[in-house]
């Protein structure tokens, strides 16, 4: 087995006492951005890379990879004792986790939640494993038709998979490919929608947007609801988890069932939150406990935190394998890489297989680290959420400011900042999806140049993206999730006519 | 803390959000059209010209904002608020001193702004003593430095204050 050895030299690579130290320093401060309002995981890590410029890159991977695991833990904390969900994916949390708060029992909701976390990570883990260096192998033989159809079907799964309207989806997704199409143009040498400022001639950073859309936007709708927490008492002892931990094997199905939705909607680009969703829905109807869920069932929590574990975790597989995210948390790591020098794609398994197989391990590591972290500091991270808000609300805008000018160290990105802020809170308001925006900004150079390289092989003609049964066949799937929304339309109006 | 949700009057509906969203978004596709057949949106002999593919995704987006913005104004849901006024009220508490903290950062640079909108923020909203607010202020802005600063080394912008330390 070959993939059992890399990962015992990732383990040789990520044990060091360093890159220990770092994992440590970045669950907890994960879990810190998962708790606060304002502060998640996309943003979150775009705020600290500048902070890693200076490791080396394997380290600064570990520390922000750890990051992440933290804002996946995190985000129960706030959801099951204080009915607020920290991240948009533990909304689903909130259904059965505040309930058993409420009944005095959140030291079990807490321990059930953070153990599903991990179980649903460790199976996306093993998952990305073994088969991202298959994939990786795969996509070696990949050219720009092949290239641009990935891009395409990723888009076209946001589209097919939106909740909401798709039109929603698709405006949001244009204009974050107008976005990043700002600035030079790599082939041509000419000035493209500058319309003369020369703050534009770089174009549009998405570390930016995503501070903003994310970090403002967030804090921005956070205060309407005014200046008050009030939450449920978290105590967390030993005989609660042992109690939990006990109770947890029975929901093995529920578990495997959870990991396995949430390990497809994490490479497939749907995304930790509609992952999460649709577990607590799966588990709801096969559960015999079923009707029950809602009123504080610890297997409600179960299913929507293993979910959206797993699918945050498995994110990661398309990003390193294909150059492709499959979330705004992924963009941010696909960013830093781009910082370091690192290419992202099949290409990284080949040249730097310290790098990924060293990430690899660390995901082992960083999230038993991070179990061990939320298990042993929830009465301090909840401790936390009772400063007021008036302390905790500038506090983050000023960190905000500061992840966004040390990008570049430009002010013109900080007042960027500020308008994909307001931008981020009426686009939240109306359901106007924002993934789809920093994706399409992120993937936008790449997609346009894998397009008009294939287009200059084929002389312009289209038919390139059918040429063979690979492109064809990737194509054909994504040009069928695209119409998805509206096949399925028209079938509930069918079954409803009948 | 003053506001209460059920009794807030709505500031603007959501249909209303919904429409003029939706006409800015058509503006800006419109824009990306325009700067796009300006540039040359077709095929030359050596191949797509720059405005090529963002024409597209302008034509694209019109297409979109023309939709929702239809759909919009016939969806009779569409009467509900889109913020009230006591919420709209709250949420510019904080954005406007933001954006004064912003246009701060680049006059007396960023930890002295930050100390000020900190304090600020504690007192005005906060309702505490300065006494309570002003060590919080200087703390946050003092661990700040020492993390940006000193342990990982990246400059954040300053100004006559720091200036007067001797601190560049």
């Amino acid at each position: 087995m070959e993939e059992i050895n890399s990962l015992l030299h990732g383990f040789a690579v990520a044990l060091t006492p360093f890159n220990l130290m770092l994992m440590l320093v970045g669950v907890v401060l994960g879990v810190l951005i998962g708790v606060l309002p304002g502060l998640g995981g996309a943003n979150g890590v775009a705020i600290l890379l500048p902070l890693t410029f200076t490791m080396p890159p394997t380290s600064a991977i570990i520390m922000l990879s750890c990051i992440y695991w933290g804002a996946l833990f995190g985000g129960a904390i706030t959801s099951i004792l204080f009915n607020i969900p920290g991240e948009p994916w533990s909304v689903a949390t909130t259904f059965d986790g505040y309930p058993l708060a409420q009944k005095g029992r959140a030291g079990h909701a807490l321990t059930a939640a953070f153990t599903s976390s991990f179980i649903g990570a460790l199976i996306a883990v093993v998952v990305i494993t073994f088969l991202s260096p298959v994939v990786a192998r795969f996509a070696l033989k990949f050219g720009p038709p092949e290239y641009f159809a990935v891009y395409f079907l990723t888009f076209a799964a946001f589209v097919g998979m939106s909740k909401g309207q798709a039109w929603k989806t698709i405006a949001s997704m244009m204009i974050g490919f107008a976005l990043a199409a700002v600035g030079l143009d790599s082939v041509t040498g000419q000035l493209r929608l500058t319309f003369g400022f020369t703050e534009l001639l770089q174009g549009f950073d998405f570390l930016i947007a995503v501070i903003g859309l994310f970090g403002i936007g967030e804090i921005l709708l956070t205060l309407e609801e005014g200046l008050a927490f009030k939450g449920a008492n978290a105590r967390l002892n030993v005989k609660a988890v042992m109690e939990t931990w006990r109770e947890l094997p029975r929901y093995w199905l529920t578990s495997l069932r959870s990991s396995a939705v949430g390990c497809f909607m994490g490479i497939v680009p749907g995304g930790a939150t509609p992952a999460s969703f649709m577990a607590y829905g799966v588990a709801k109807r096969f559960s015999k406990d079923g009707e029950r869920f809602g009123t504080g069932q610890v297997e409600g929590v179960v299913a929507p935190e293993t979910a959206a574990h797993a699918a945050g975790t498995s994110a990661l597989l398309p990003m390193l394998t294909l150059g492709v995210p499959g979330s705004p948390t992924a963009a941010v790591l696909l960013g830093g890489l781009l910082i370091w020098g690192l290419q992202p794609g099949p290409m990284l398994f080949v040249e730097q297989k310290d790098f990924v197989w060293g990430l690899i391990a660390s995901m082992y590591l960083g999230n038993i680290a991070g179990l061990v972290v939320v298990l042993t500091t929830v009465p301090l991270f909840a401790a936390i959420l009772r400063i007021p808000f008036s302390i905790i609300a500038p506090v983050i805008l000023v960190v905000c400011a500061i992840g966004a000018y040390t990008v570049h160290t430009s002010m013109f990105d900080v007042w960027l900042m500020l308008v994909f802020g307001v931008v981020g809170y009426v686009f939240k308001k109306l359901d106007y999806p924002l993934a789809p925006l920093v994706l399409a900004l992120v993937l936008g150079d790449r997609a346009e140049s894998s397009f008009r390289q294939a287009l200059l092989g084929s002389q312009g003609d289209l038919a390139i993206f059918f040429s063979n049964a690979l492109v064809g066949g990737i194509m054909t799937l994504g040009i069928l999730l695209l119409v998805w929304p509206l096949v399925s339309a028209g079938l509930t109006r069918l079954r409803k006519a009948a | 803390m003053e506001e209460h949700h059920r009794h807030d009057r709505a500031a603007v509906s959501n249909r209303t959000m919904e429409l003029v969203v939706a006409a800015i978004v058509f503006a800006f596709g419109a824009v990306v059209v325009y700067d796009s057949a300006r540039l040359g949106a077709e095929w030359a002999d050596d191949g797509p010209q720059a405005g090529y593919f963002p024409f597209y995704i302008g034509l694209l987006t019109c297409l979109a904002a023309v939709i929702v913005f239809a759909k919009a104004a016939f969806d009779a849901r569409g009467r509900k608020a889109f913020v009230g006024v006591g919420q709209l009220a709250m949420v510019l508490k904080l954005f406007v001193p933001t954006v004064v903290f912003v246009a701060l950062i680049q006059v007396v640079g960023l930890y002295f702004a930050s100390t000020l909108f900190i304090a600020f923020f504690m007192i005005w909203l906060g309702k505490y003593a300065w006494i309570k607010a002003v060590p919080v202020a200087v703390a946050v802005n003092l661990s700040l430095f020492l993390l940006f600063e000193v342990w990982f080394k990246v400059p954040l912008p300053k100004g006559p204050i720091e200036a007067a330390f001797g601190l560049h």
